[in-house]
């Protein structure tokens, strides 16, 4: 053993304190640029951040395919529907009159919304694919108010950078990053192949992220929270799909 | 890489062209550091992502052509398994529990793995010139009667001569390039055109496919070519001599014929 394999072991040991110290200055980058998710700890981490790294800078500001109104899927498939609790059959039968979206955390004016109100607002359509994570999937219209635009009215703060949302079903809950928040294609759903969008499907409210996968379109939601601190909300992964072992990013 | 010398290199294609094993044994390893790490690194990957693919299939064991499908749509096919989804009529009368989450997380880490180090692979077969030496046929191999011989050689089950053990036969290459340069790049790219992100960015990834379904049912069916390919390769590997296959892969070597006895 000689003078070269020391200099060879030293050699490796720079370039291993260097490829560290870069891996960490990248970590760091990424943090900022919001490339890391909020479940990028654990064994399945490193491949989720990866993911969501690389799907982030790819399609910061693409579009999710749409389609002609003749490839509307003529049996749309609602999933399975966990028992709904009494609170949603009272405002079902009453029309969802008293249903309200309220949207609180970092925003100048606070608000809460009616579903008329929501559909008084400026809408925007689309004919897009909802798939499910199981595999199966269908394409229907959805028209509804863009989420960037009541993030706007409610006049959210410059330093947010997630929107929690929330459903009726209190054990779903959800989080946006805001490049999907920001998205012109990401909804609030009113209506699905033009008429109220039906319990199944979510009614009277549901999150329409179409670069998304089925989990992260929750349906029935009823308050918005905006938030620069995601540790803050359950576990802190983000939404309840972590906890369940789920990806809270979707774009796969 | 460090071990395919020039030296090494030429006596390698030399190996080729007249297979007289005993000239070149000591010459240069069967396999290159490189491709053996790459070997096993994908094996581990290919694994992981077969167990967690199927477990997935489990949840919607349907299939489809075209942009969509599901249970209120007609099927291309579909797979007589119970199912991890009480939506999915399979005619069992229970359901699996779900095991989804750890499996879609454990197949795209895995994705990523066989991503990487087949993109390390294939820079490194291309810069020192190893797919042109080791897995391009030669042209005379190439002619009907020299296939067909081999065609019948493997039909009778002749077992490999001893060149056999340092160079590939023009079937085994053949299969070999199909695998790496056709099915990897295909399963990948199909892989791929089921994210509706991915999607939103390169849409003709999936509308060439012919639709987000045509994607899925041709993902699953290179899934079972490369599973094929894999039983076959590894009956290959215990038909040929399991110890010196197994050995040339891990240490590079071949073990020397005496020590068998």
């Amino acid at each position: 053993m000689s003078t070269t394999s020391r200099r060879g072991f030293i050699t490796t040991g720079i370039a291993a304190v260097a490829g560290l110290s870069a891996a960490a200055v990248a970590a760091k980058l990424a943090g900022k640029c919001g490339l890391v998710p909020p479940d990028h700890g654990g064994l399945y981490g490193p491949g989720e951040t990866l993911t969501f790294a690389a799907q982030r800078l790819l399609t910061r500001h693409s579009m999710a395919r749409e389609f002609d109104r003749s490839q509307i899927s003529a049996k749309p498939l609602a999933n399975e529907l966990a028992p709904l609790p009494d609170e949603y059959k009272r405002h079902q039968e009453a029309g969802f009159v008293d249903w309200r979206l309220n949207v609180e955390g970092m925003a100048a004016k606070p608000m809460s919304f009616s579903v008329a109100e929501l559909k008084s607002f400026p809408s925007r359509s689309h004919i897009t694919e909802i798939a499910c994570e199981e595999g199966w999937s269908y394409v229907a219209e959805w028209k509804g108010v863009p989420l960037s635009y009541v993030l706007d009215r409610v006049g959210a703060l410059p330093q947010v950078r997630y929107v929690v949302y929330k459903s009726i079903q209190t054990d779903w809950w959800d989080s946006l990053d805001m490049a999907d928040a920001l998205h012109p294609q990401t909804l609030i759903a009113t209506t699905m192949n033009g008429g109220d969008l039906p319990t199944g499907f979510g009614g009277p409210l549901r999150m329409r992220v179409p670069r998304q996968l089925g989990y992260k379109n929750v349906k029935f939601i009823n308050n918005l929270i905006l938030t620069d601190d995601i540790k803050r909300f359950g576990k802190g992964l983000g939404s309840a799909s972590p906890e369940g072992g789920y990806a809270w990013y979707a774009g796969i | 890489m460090a071990d395919s010398t020039p030296g090494g290199a030429i006596l390698a294609s030399d190996a080729v062209a007249a297979p007289r094993a005993e000239s070149v044994v000591a010459a240069a390893p069967r396999h290159a550091a490189f491709v053996r790490i790459t070997h096993w690194l994908s094996a581990l990957a290919f694994f992981a992502l077969l167990v967690s693919g199927l477990e997935i299939v489990l949840s919607h064991p349907r299939f489809y052509w075209g942009e969509t499908g599901n249970v209120n749509t007609g099927v291309l096919f579909k797979i007589p398994v119970p199912s991890s989804r009480a939506l999915v009529p399979t005619g069992y009368g229970y359901v699996l529990p779900d095991q989804n989450g750890w499996s879609r997380a454990l197949h795209f880490q895995s994705a990523w793995l066989i991503l990487i180090v087949g993109l390390v692979y294939f820079w490194l077969g291309l810069a020192n010139g190893h797919f042109r030496r080791t897995l391009l046929p030669a042209r005379s191999d190439l002619s009907l009667r020299s296939l067909g011989s081999s065609i019948a050689d493997h039909l009778r089950f002749k077992r490999p001569g001893e060149e056999e053990a340092w160079s590939y036969n023009v079937l085994q290459r053949l299969s070999y390039l199909v695998v790496l340069f056709v099915a990897f790049p295909l399963i990948i790219w199909t892989g791929l055109a089921m994210s509706p992100s991915f999607t939103s960015a390169f849409p003709h990834s999936v509308t060439l496919l012919g639709g987000r379904q045509s994607a899925r049912t041709l993902h699953f069916f290179l899934t079972i070519f490369l599973t094929l390919f894999l039983l076959v390769h590894v009956l290959m590997v215990f038909f040929a001599g399991f110890r010196k296959r197994m050995g040339a892969m891990i240490t590079g070597w071949v073990p020397r014929e005496k020590e068998r006895a």
